[in-house]
């Protein structure tokens, strides 16, 4: 990787003037990252360059914190979004299973190769819904006791429903 | 005729379908020409009977449960809103044996309201603690709650009336109050469920926290998978500072404190303090090494009181109702209430607030109703992906910080899983190893470099490849990683590991086939 932004110049000066919006408290380089992901889906090679310099810190810095999170992305993500926790509560209430048919149904494996289709099945380690599992979060919408027909039905809302 | 029905908006309740039942009841009742106000409330906790409605009548409040859209017409056609019997209805809830029979304190309010409502939170006794607090000299605020027995509740169950101290008399002028709310564990949803079903109580802790300790800020660290308990903060917060008990003045106590909502990335040692405070500084969240205390040298290097949220919320009540009636709750040095959390393959699970000393045979069995599936419990692991996986032999155990200690348990944050006889130990133990590595820091060698040995070894134990050496192996590995590890993370993941070889050897002695090896 070379210092220079790969990506288009008016993404990273998009990026900049996000930068530019927040306040004092929140020009720290997690909230930054997040920031630029909230509003352009993920953090490309260009925008560590333009947080590094907004901040006057290194790229191995930024790069440092952005490996770190397993919430930030450098790809962008898929429209459709799936997180199946993999959690104890949730292994108790079946979610083994779950795992198998989701894999077979969709063709994909969890929490490999994510953002490359249209839909993206992650692990997430438990989403506080321990006594309704197995659960899922689609598109940031939790499901719960989910068998994999309400899985398949949460999706095709997802598909549908705007984020 | 106007009816007021209850509807949870709690995520939980949300994720087995309460939006489209509360629409449904609009629908329907418009379309009869009945007046409904649906209130969108916390969740009572009977998470089991979600989406649990519930009919103001002149009697008290009438529950329906777990109540589907398509169950609503019929419900209406036998007098749902008169509170009328149904196959589904549980009479008045005050009265549900399940819930009568908690002793709720820091829950006493989530559910009986709509979350963001002030004037309700007033009326059921809301911010009494904060002006008992700021009438006194905020020494005695402390003393307070040295007094009450308070401990932490994320887990370490260190005094929290010596913290506070501490941090009163910490020298600067910027101080911080830090709430964790990156309950991480899974088992675990109490934090999610205040912060949802009643954030003024949280708020008010802090509030209360932070004028006792001289902090001017206070920061809410919400893990990013709880995206409703972020908006609803946010929401508590902006109507605080409105009513003017959270800004410069506090209540007119001439103080100044104001709480900032910080979401995380998804990382689960960011729920160990220092990792925390590493995160709210926008860093990498890697643990510090201790000393110094965060209560000294915390956020930015300055004194920082770190609690949890359920410990933070429990304050509230004990300036309110007096350090002496919290006291009065619990056995020996476990003072006060743990909100349980009945979770996994459970029959009736949900928030069970009860003071400490409920045997957890009476959790899982009384309260918990067995198992989902029906068949037997086989293990219960309390108290997180880092706690102990007990055997039903082990289920006398008197829930205590203490008592749990002894019995090579903890309590944790008080998550209560169960697991029925499908369950294989071994594959349990290796998902210990694995979540350690998947999640570990990387700051110290035993927890960054033995959980990913000790899915390894797990993994020749039981594909037979020298079984018995490989389980001493197992063993030493476990004892490296609880002596010299940074933190809890690498320190306790064996606890679960070596509970499962303990109680449960027999499934790591299986061959591929599932039979037990020769």
């Amino acid at each position: 990787m070379t210092g220079k932004a790969t990506s288009g110049r008016p993404a990273v000066t998009a990026e900049a003037t996000l930068l530019e919006a927040l306040p004092p408290e929140e020009r720290l380089i997690l909230p930054c990252l997040q920031h630029i992901q909230r509003a352009i889906g993920h953090i490309s090679d260009g925008a560590v360059n333009v947080v590094a310099e907004f901040l006057n810190v290194s790229r191995a810095e930024v790069i440092g914190v952005l490996t770190y999170y397993h919430d930030l992305r450098r790809t962008p993500p898929s429209a459709v979004v799936v997180g199946v926790c993999v959690a104890e509560a949730c292994q108790a209430s079946g979610v083994r299973l779950l795992i198998e048919q989701i894999e077979h149904d969709f063709g994909v494996r969890l929490g490999a190769g994510t953002g490359s289709g249209p839909i993206e099945f992650i692990k997430a380690y438990c989403l506080g819904n321990c006594a309704l599992g197995p659960a899922v979060m689609v598109n940031g919408r939790l499901v719960g006791r989910c068998d994999i027909s309400r899985v398949r039905a949460a999706v095709v809302e997802a598909q549908v429903v705007p984020r | 005729m106007s009816v007021r029905v209850y509807v949870p908006g709690d995520s939980a309740a949300c994720s087995v379908g309460a939006d489209d039942v509360a629409v449904r009841i609009v629908e329907l009742a418009t379309a009869g020409g009945v007046t409904v106000e649906v209130i969108r409330n916390g969740s009572r906790g009977m998470l089991w009977l979600e989406p649990f409605v519930e009919v103001q009548t002149a009697a008290g409040r009438v529950g329906y449960g777990p109540v589907a859209p398509g169950d609503v017409a019929e419900l209406i056609e036998a007098g749902l809103f008169d509170g009328r019997p149904h196959a589904l209805g549980h009479g008045l809830v005050e009265e549900i044996p399940w819930l009568a029979r908690q002793q709720r304190v820091s829950f006493a309010r989530v559910g009986l309201a709509d979350p963001l409502d002030l004037d309700e939170y007033r009326r059921l006794g809301g911010l009494v603690g904060l002006g008992r607090a700021l009438a006194k000299p905020a020494a005695e605020v402390a003393d307070d709650v040295l007094a009450s027995g308070l401990r932490g509740r994320g887990g370490a169950g260190f005094p929290a009336g010596i913290k506070w101290r501490t941090v009163q008399e910490a020298p600067g002028e910027v101080k911080y109050v830090c709430c964790n709310a990156d309950e991480g564990d899974s088992g675990t949803f109490a934090d999610r469920m205040l912060m949802e079903g009643d954030p003024f109580t949280l708020l008010e802790g802090m509030a209360i926290a932070g004028t006792a300790v001289g902090a001017s800020i206070g920061l809410i660290y919400v893990r990013s998978e709880y995206p409703a308990a972020i908006r609803t903060l946010r929401t508590a917060v902006d109507i605080a500072r409105i009513d003017g008990w959270l800004g410069d003045d506090v209540l007119g106590s001439g103080l100044a404190f104001d709480v900032r909502i910080v979401e995380g990335a998804g990382s689960y040692v960011c729920g160990e303090e220092t990792a925390m405070l590493e995160s709210l500084e926008g860093k990498r969240g890697m643990v510090r090494p201790k000393p110094p205390i965060p209560a000294l040298q915390g956020l930015f290097g300055k004194p920082t009181l770190v609690h949890n949220v359920l410990t933070l919320s429990a304050v509230p009540q004990i300036l309110a109702n007096g350090p002496a009636a919290y006291q009065a709750l619990g056995v020996d040095r476990s003072r006060g209430t743990q909100v349980f959390q009945l979770a996994g393959n459970i029959a009736r699970g949900g928030i069970v607030e009860l003071a400490f000393g409920v045997s957890l045979r009476e959790l899982v069995e009384d309260f918990g109703g067995g198992t989902y599936s029906g068949r037997g419990v086989r293990a219960v692991q309390v108290g997180g992906p880092l706690g102990a996986y007990l055997p039903d032999s082990a289920l006398d155990v008197s829930m205590d910080y203490e008592a749990l200690l002894a019995a090579n348990s903890m309590l944790g944050h008080g998550g209560v899983v169960v697991f029925d006889d499908t369950v294989d130990m071994a594959a349990q133990a290796r998902f210990a190893m694995e979540f350690c590595a998947v999640e570990s820091c990387g700051k110290c060698t035993p927890c960054r470099i033995g959980s990913t040995r000790g899915v390894e070894v797990i993994d020749k134990i039981t594909a037979g490849i020298d079984p018995e050496r490989n389980l001493v192996l197992l063993e030493e590995l476990c004892e490296t990683m609880t002596d010299g590890s940074l933190c809890a993370m690498g320190g306790l993941t064996p606890l679960p590991v070596r509970s499962a070889v303990a109680h449960f050897g027999e499934d790591f002695h299986r061959s591929a086939n599932g039979r037990p090896r020769q």
